[in-house]
């Protein structure tokens, strides 16, 4: 059995309470272990950076330092941990006293890190280590007739392109379509969504968002599938601001890319958490109740 | 002929030294020399509409010796970490790298632009975590517009109830059972000076 460390984040207990849910249910059902990093800690996100990085970069590196002694890989379906995790690793690898650094700040609370832990994108590990086949042979319900705006968003490619291409990725789409859903063109899929800008710029965000389902609308797209905390809300929670703002009226659903997956393989949506979502994917409700012979 | 140097002024040739400290703080940060002006991550940056300065103009500008001006400008706080500029420059600079070490040397030297504070979500941000070990959406939310833009908190409340009523917005923060060794780990690392 294939076994992940896993590190949900703050984001995925709250306002990503449905991705959680929906990550942990399909990963049971595919027979793949997650083990929660114990108290694990927020990985710093974009703000530490902007006030001191080698801090950031040490409370970060807690999680790894806990992770190693687990001895697995890292599964983090947050796209701002995942990129700040692994830019911690990359950190640490670059250069020795850096390197020091972190670790004497870690000794400062009994921790070590040594060896660096590999982290994952939880649609990296179902691509490309569970499989393609492997996960098709579990479906119970085809997502034929859902026409779906597969949205990477920034960091699960950038800066690294690690198990994508940094401009057209292909790996939502590949999963999607193999489990009878129509991935649709969509131009915007590695757009950026504005993320902390909604907080700080409305006016900007508010407008990037506006072009990112406009694509999706144009190209008719039934929903939007992320893989990402800050883009699912932006998209999701301000479409009624954005429809105010620009005049629009935009009622689109927006789904984390495992609740089309969860559906697929039969697990029940409302523990996925689809009931909290803004908008109710009502697509997904009509493949679940046909069964596949 | 002889050319005449014209040293920058004491403020300036300070910042530009913190400057040099951050670049050198992080993997390919030396690269910012190479910049050749074409403005592709100007041109790919999906927010250099809105700047004052564009990412291109901030190298121009530096290199003019204008770097409190920078620190000045509203753009490097409009960043928004999407990295679109640092796969497409031809130069190979780390640009949103960068974007962070200028945020750095702005608060560290508390340099920031009129009516836009938006480092205070930072600063509030570290607050959170050294207070409870993760961050505290809601309390970052009040906290963070009842410092930077009260108009903002009245026109979000509507918006933070449905997020608590989906359940998707906690009230009461969650603090680390080892909240102790968050502590020591950020204590010590400050240690280490400003990069």
């Amino acid at each position: 059995m294939r076994e992940y460390a896993y590190y949900p984040g703050c984001s995925l207990e709250s306002t990503a309470a449905p991705y959680d849910k929906s990550i942990k249910a399909v990963f049971k059902t595919l027979g793949v272990g997650l083990h929660e990093i114990e108290d694990w800690n927020c990985c710093g996100a974009t703000m530490y950076m902007s006030v001191k990085k080698i801090v950031g970069y040490s409370i970060s590196a807690r999680n790894l330092a806990i992770a190693q002694n687990m001895g697995m890989q890292i599964c983090a379906p947050c796209s701002s941990c995942y990129t700040i995790l692994r830019k911690t690793n990359r950190h640490i690898a670059w250069d020795p006293k850096e390197r020091a650094k972190i670790n004497e700040a870690l000794n400062a609370a009994g921790l070590s890190y040594d060896t660096l832990v590999d982290v994952r994108h939880p649609l990296d590990i179902l691509v490309n280590d569970i499989g393609l086949d492997t996960i098709a042979s579990k479906a119970v319900h085809s997502l034929k007739g859902i026409k779906v705006a597969p949205y990477y968003g920034c960091q699960i490619v950038r800066p690294h392109g690690l198990f994508d291409d940094v401009d057209d990725p292909i790996k939502m789409d590949q999963l999607l379509s193999r489990l009878g859903a129509e991935p649709v063109h969509y131009p915007c899929k590695v757009r950026c969504c504005g993320g902390m800008l909604m907080t700080t710029k409305e006016d900007v965000a508010l407008a990037l968002n506006l072009k990112l389902l406009e694509a999706a609308v144009d190209n008719s797209a039934d929903m939007i599938a992320t893989a990402c905390p800050l883009c699912q809300m932006n998209l999701e929670a301000y479409q009624k601001k954005i429809n105010k703002r620009f005049d629009r009226n935009f009622n689109l659903p927006v789904v984390y890319f495992s609740h089309l997956l969860g559906a697929a393989l039969g697990i029940d949506l409302k523990e996925m958490g689809i009931g909290q979502l803004f908008i109710k994917p009502e697509k997904l409700y009509d493949v679940v109740k046909e069964v596949r012979v | 002929m002889k050319t005449e140097i014209i040293p920058f002024p004491k403020a300036e040739a300070e910042l530009r030294s913190a400057f040099w400290d951050q670049v050198s703080s992080f993997p390919e940060g030396h690269k910012i020399k190479l910049c050749l002006q074409c403005g592709t991550c100007s041109g790919t940056c999906p927010v250099s509409y809105a700047m004052d300065i564009t990412p291109r103009q901030i190298v121009a500008l530096f290199r003019a010796g204008h770097l409190e001006d920078i620190l000045n400008s509203r753009a490097i706080w409009l960043c928004a970490s999407c990295y679109s500029c640092t796969v497409r420059c031809p130069a190979g600079i780390r640009v949103t790298d960068t974007m962070y070490a200028l945020k750095r040397l702005a608060i560290g030297n508390e340099i920031y632009p009129k009516r836009f504070l938006v480092h205070t979500l930072s600063k509030t941000f570290t607050n959170n975590v050294y207070r409870f070990g993760r961050n505290y959406e809601l309390g970052l939310g009040i906290k963070y517009f009842l410092s930077a833009d009260i108009k903002k908190l009245f026109s979000n409340i509507g918006y933070g109830i449905t997020m608590i009523r989906r359940g998707r917005l906690g009230i009461i923060p969650h603090r680390l059972k080892r909240i102790n060794q968050i502590r020591a780990i950020i204590k010590k690392a400050n240690q280490f000076g400003e990069s």
